[in-house]
């Protein structure tokens, strides 16, 4: 990805099987990913193609069916699913945190959000109830809520989905993270609220310096926000790069097929709209050869017998495709 | 051609306190309009796309035509003079003619009837259960490209694009004139959004049909619509060709949510946000007129009068005192295909 030498999060080689009466479903297949110091990543794939299983895994969120294959999940080189219980609870939340999807569900509606916000900073015993409230409010101001202090008494009930996003996403600054996790965050808000919190997420990395993860199926969103750009396709990377390379260089098929699908590219007004043809492959048998042949428009006899491994095209970018390279 | 679908002044209000609660609080307009002085015209054979954020009132208005909810004033015509909402015995006849798409394909199909059940189930409710539901089940599978095996399955056996083609089929099985279709691509993925559109699309050719669209999703609308109106609080901000508004949108409330998209393309990344804050509660609604606490443009006047709404062009409408001469904002305008690196560095 980045030439920059000492990422925050690094990802290698990670397999991750889910055990179901069918059999194990292969979600994950020797996934790489780095998050650099500073960088924002954008996650892409549609429904199915493992970006919620990545970010489970970087946080140790699985699900008891879940099972790691191989691979590891370095943060600042110690790898997370091998850590013991006491040093994950001092990474979790402090070091990294992380948004959910949506803003209804991620905050207990019994408790005050002023209750919520002073509550996850039980680490600091230096620091009293009135001090702790104060910095809940100074970050409730940072992140675009009016008369904070106020605020803090309200229920997340009293708050419209926009600002409940905004206050989940102040909780998980709290302590200056270094890596931010924000799966989907705008994917239940309107529109003109989303590009609130995408111009708050830019504000918020000048200011606090971290580095974020973000994960959507919203292209758009990912050109506006990400530095660096993967592709996920049925579990597996099928292209990584710099968001100009992946928007403007796309050399997977996938990639250049789910750019052309996204009507907001479209220049001229037409009513048969593009598509993907076929379906997204069983990850309980996946086919030997490459994953995506079964849909690729530019699938050869080689496609469907090997399967093809990421190969470099250029500083940072690369493409598991038979078309690329050698 | 003649106008299918006529709404005139539609008003529909919900009452926010009982009788007793309102008197005893002091409360002296216990009602608030979820639809406020709506009137358009939907061409046999067209597509109409409604769009607005949360809470604009699009959903109500779609329910309201389907007689879902009550009507507070104003009147709906169907295909020539009949009025819908009425009385109920006269509007059962009209709603084979009318039928909804619903939002959440997977929450709308009951998960205890197989496929087969769920798409001849308008026959039996319109009193039509002597049909032969099996061939019908074949009939409607096949118009929405799916085998005839797909008859005996259930809802979770359904992927996401399948849950809404058998939502497709379900609204075509009385043949109706009118579909109103909510939200239809919400939740998918953008390589079977396309297929949705493209068969509702060409349903349309084959069969004349009608549709109301009801979206959030521009980049949809642009595309599938031949008319478009753009709700806030309840109320048509602006309404005419889809072509003429994405051209040269001159609220500034569609300004602002065209400049809301997000731009596919890392070149052209907005510095700035235009519309901030978000849409005042309905049941405070502002004096004036009802976006001027969010406008970029508000001047005095905007605070105390409400803009009537006036035609900037033949068929283009607009609620607005001070009209945007602004060029259009909308991102894909702007984008350019792949281009080369001597572009993109200019960018970096």
């Amino acid at each position: 990805m980045d030439a920059s030498a000492d990422p925050v999060l690094s990802i290698r080689d990670l397999s991750i099987d889910f055990v179901t009466p069918r059999g194990p479903v292969r979600a994950l297949r020797r996934v790489d990913l780095d998050v650099p110091r500073g960088g924002i990543v954008g996650v892409v794939g549609e429904s199915g193609s493992g970006k919620t299983t990545l970010i489970l895994a970087a946080m140790r969120l699985l699900p008891g069916n879940a099972e790691v294959r191989g691979g590891a999940v370095l943060f600042d080189g110690d790898d997370v699913l091998r850590m013991d219980a006491k040093r994950l609870r001092g990474l979790r939340g402090r070091r990294m945190a992380m948004v959910f999807q949506d803003p209804m569900t991620s905050l207990n509606p019994v408790l005050s959000v002023g209750t919520q916000m002073v509550d996850i900073q039980y680490r600091d015993r230096d620091r009293g109830r009135p001090a702790k409230r104060r910095r809940a409010a100074d970050m409730l101001r940072r992140v675009g809520i009016p008369d904070p202090e106020q605020r803090l008494d309200n229920y997340p009930h009293e708050f419209s989905g926009g600002m409940r996003q905004r206050i989940a996403i102040a909780m998980a600054l709290l302590d200056n993270p270094d890596l931010l996790i924000a799966d989907e965050p705008t994917t239940a808000l309107d529109v003109t609220m989303e590009a609130q919190i995408i111009h708050l997420l830019r504000e918020l990395r000048r200011d606090f310096r971290g580095s974020i993860l973000f994960v959507s199926h919203n292209l758009g969103l990912v050109a506006e926000l990400c530095d660096f750009v993967v592709v996920l396709y049925a579990g597996e990377v099928v292209e990584r790069g710099t968001v100009r390379d992946i928007f403007h260089r796309p050399r997977h098929p996938y990639t250049e097929a789910l750019l052309v699908c996204d009507p907001a590219r479209l220049d001229t007004v037409r009513r048969e709209l593009p598509t993907i043809p076929g379906d997204v492959p069983d990850l309980v048998h996946p086919a030997p050869g490459c994953i995506f042949a079964d849909r690729c428009a530019k699938a050869f006899d080689r496609c469907r017998v090997e399967a093809p491994t990421l190969t470099a095209i250029g500083d940072g970018h690369a493409a598991s495709c038979h078309l690329v390279g050698p | 051609m003649s106008a299918l679908l006529e709404v005139e002044n539609l008003r529909v209000r919900f009452r926010t306190a009982g009788p007793v609660r309102a008197r005893l609080a002091g409360i002296a307009d216990p009602f608030l309009d979820a639809v406020l002085d709506v009137s358009f015209r939907v061409r046999a054979g067209t597509t109409f796309g409604l769009v607005g954020e949360s809470g604009s009132g699009k959903s109500t208005l779609g329910r309201a035509i389907l007689g879902l909810v009550p009507v507070h004033s104003g009147t709906i015509r169907f295909d020539g003079a009949t009025p819908v909402g009425t009385s109920d015995a006269a509007f059962a006849g009209f709603r084979r003619h009318i039928a909804l798409m619903f939002q959440d394909p997977v929450a709308s199909l009951s998960p205890r009837l197989t496929v087969k059940s769920l798409i001849t189930e308008p026959f039996v409710i319109h009193g039509l259960g002597e049909r032969d539901r099996d061939a019908e089940a074949r009939r409607l599978l096949d118009m929405v490209n799916l085998p005839a095996s797909f008859a005996g399955r259930y809802p979770h056996e359904l992927s996401g694009g399948q849950a809404r083609r058998i939502g497709v089929a379900r609204a075509l099985a009385l043949t109706p004139k009118l579909i109103i279709a909510d939200e239809p691509t919400a939740g998918l993925d953008v390589s079977v959004q396309g297929e949705i559109l493209n068969l509702m699309a060409r349903l349309q050719r084959e069969l004349g049909l009608t549709y109301l669209v009801i979206t959030h999703n521009l980049a949809v609308v642009r595309h599938i619509s031949d008319e478009m109106a753009i709700m806030y609080m309840g109320r048509f901000v602006e309404h005419g060709p889809t072509a003429a508004i994405f051209a040269r949108p001159a609220h500034p409330y569609t300004h602002g949510l065209f400049a809301a998209q997000p731009r596919p393309d890392p070149d052209r990344r907005r510095e700035q946000v235009e519309l901030q804050g978000e849409v005042p509660s309905l049941a405070h609604r502002p004096s004036g007129c009802e976006f001027h606490t969010r406008c970029p443009w508000a001047q005095a006047r905007c605070r105390d009068e409400t803009p009537r709404p006036r035609d900037v062009a033949p068929g283009h409408a607009l609620r607005c005192h001070f009209p945007l001469p602004a060029p259009s904002p909308y991102p894909s305008a702007t984008v350019r295909e792949r281009e080369g690196p001597a572009a993109s560095a200019a960018g970096g």
